[in-house]
């Protein structure tokens, strides 16, 4: 901890980044997990931008929304391409589904950082109840992913009829059902490959961020954190969870609703 | 064992209930916010006064998610600027694909 471990005072002559100071005043795995979470942050951004590129340089498809057919020579209309949810098979429900899923993932920052809270003030019960709601609400979130893209990849029961270039290099025309990495029945390859390098991307970080939490939620209730003394991981390892929530909202913008 | 037993329970400080307040104020407000860009998102018509909406929007929960929950906001002032400064950059990179991606456009279409 950092209150601690600094037992050098301010020297004159050094000044306060001479060494022997922490002029963070934050511990060295807290400054850690914030610089790779920034440079995490360039990754998803970078992803994000190349979203925005490509999909700029496609037209976007513009008739009327309740009419869309989806096609590769414009880009979709996220609410018409999104818009199943579970046990309601063919039923037209714009982005319902997304919306829990951000819902489930916002709530469960929130009981992050009422774990992160209880850390500090050592309440062990406590973290260990508001830990395991995260737990939930990441492995609700991840299984809702599962569905989506499984959905995503099965496809419609119409389907699209494309002319494009398979994998044999033929140009055919013929009705799509789903999505791959080659052609979706939804809008040119791109957009796929980007679903599924965004979405995927980032449910692989969720998906870390079970196991994390998972071992925050075991370590504290057999009391590791109670006998170190302080609940740092469990901060930590908060940080890391908001970011993938930071994300998500970003995701969800910028896929789901523009 | 017997060591471990005696350096077991710390001291657990009561709860603050200000504190836990203020975070489900925050969570309340990111939620109406998201409640905001779905109900835009159904309402207006696509285009560039819409998407500034929704980025504008997305920045004010980041900033939500940032200072509230990650509490970026009370870690020392070079921290601080050492995480957000950066970012910066992420101005360049959108206008310079922005461009790239309408060029191509034309290119293309």
């Amino acid at each position: 901890m950092s209150t601690t471990a600094t037992a050098v005072g301010l020297s004159p002559k050094r000044g306060i980044w001479g060494g022997g100071n922490e002029p963070l005043k934050a511990s060295y795995g807290k400054l850690m997990m914030w610089f790779f979470l920034l440079s995490d942050i360039f990754t998803f951004a970078a992803f994000l931008v190349a979203y925005a590129a490509i999909r700029v340089s496609y037209p976007g498809y513009a008739g009327p929304d309740d009419v869309f057919v989806g096609s590769n020579e414009y880009w979709p209309v996220p609410e018409m391409v999104f818009d199943a949810i579970p046990f309601f098979h063919g039923v037209h429900i714009p982005l319902a589904f997304v919306g829990l899923m951000t819902f489930i993932l916002i709530m469960s920052s929130v009981t992050m950082v009422l774990a992160v809270e209880a850390g500090h003030r050592n309440d062990k019960k406590d973290v260990v109840k508001w830990l395991l709601w995260t737990l939930l609400g990441g492995i609700t979130f991840l299984s809702c992913q599962a569905w989506e893209w499984s959905h995503f990849i099965h496809g419609t029961d119409g389907g699209s009829m494309l002319t494009y270039v398979n994998r044999m290099g033929q140009v055919v025309t013929e009705t799509v059902y789903g999505a791959n990495l080659f052609v979706n029945e939804y809008g040119p390859a791109a957009f796929a490959q980007l679903f599924f390098f965004i979405t995927g991307f980032h449910g692989f970080h969720v998906t870390i961020g079970v196991f994390l939490l998972f071992l925050a939620f075991y370590q504290a209730a057999v009391g590791v954190y109670e006998r170190r003394g302080h609940y740092e991981m469990v901060e930590k390892i908060g940080l890391y969870w908001h970011f993938v929530d930071l994300v998500w909202v970003f995701v969800f913008t910028f896929f789901y609703l523009i | 064992m017997a060591l471990q037993e005696n350096k077991s329970s710390l001291e657990v400080i009561p709860r603050n209930e200000e504190k836990i307040k203020k975070i489900w104020k925050t969570a309340l407000i990111l939620l109406v916010l998201t409640s905001i860009e779905f109900f835009f998102a159904f309402t207006l018509p696509r285009g560039i006064l819409l998407y500034l909406i929704f980025v504008g929007l997305t920045i004010w929960k980041a900033k939500y998610i940032m200072m509230d929950f990650m509490h970026l906001g009370e870690e020392a002032k070079p921290l601080f600027y050492s995480i957000v400064v950066p970012l910066i950059f992420l101005v360049w990179l959108v206008i310079a694909l922005m461009r790239e991606g309408a060029d191509i456009f034309l290119l293309r279409w």
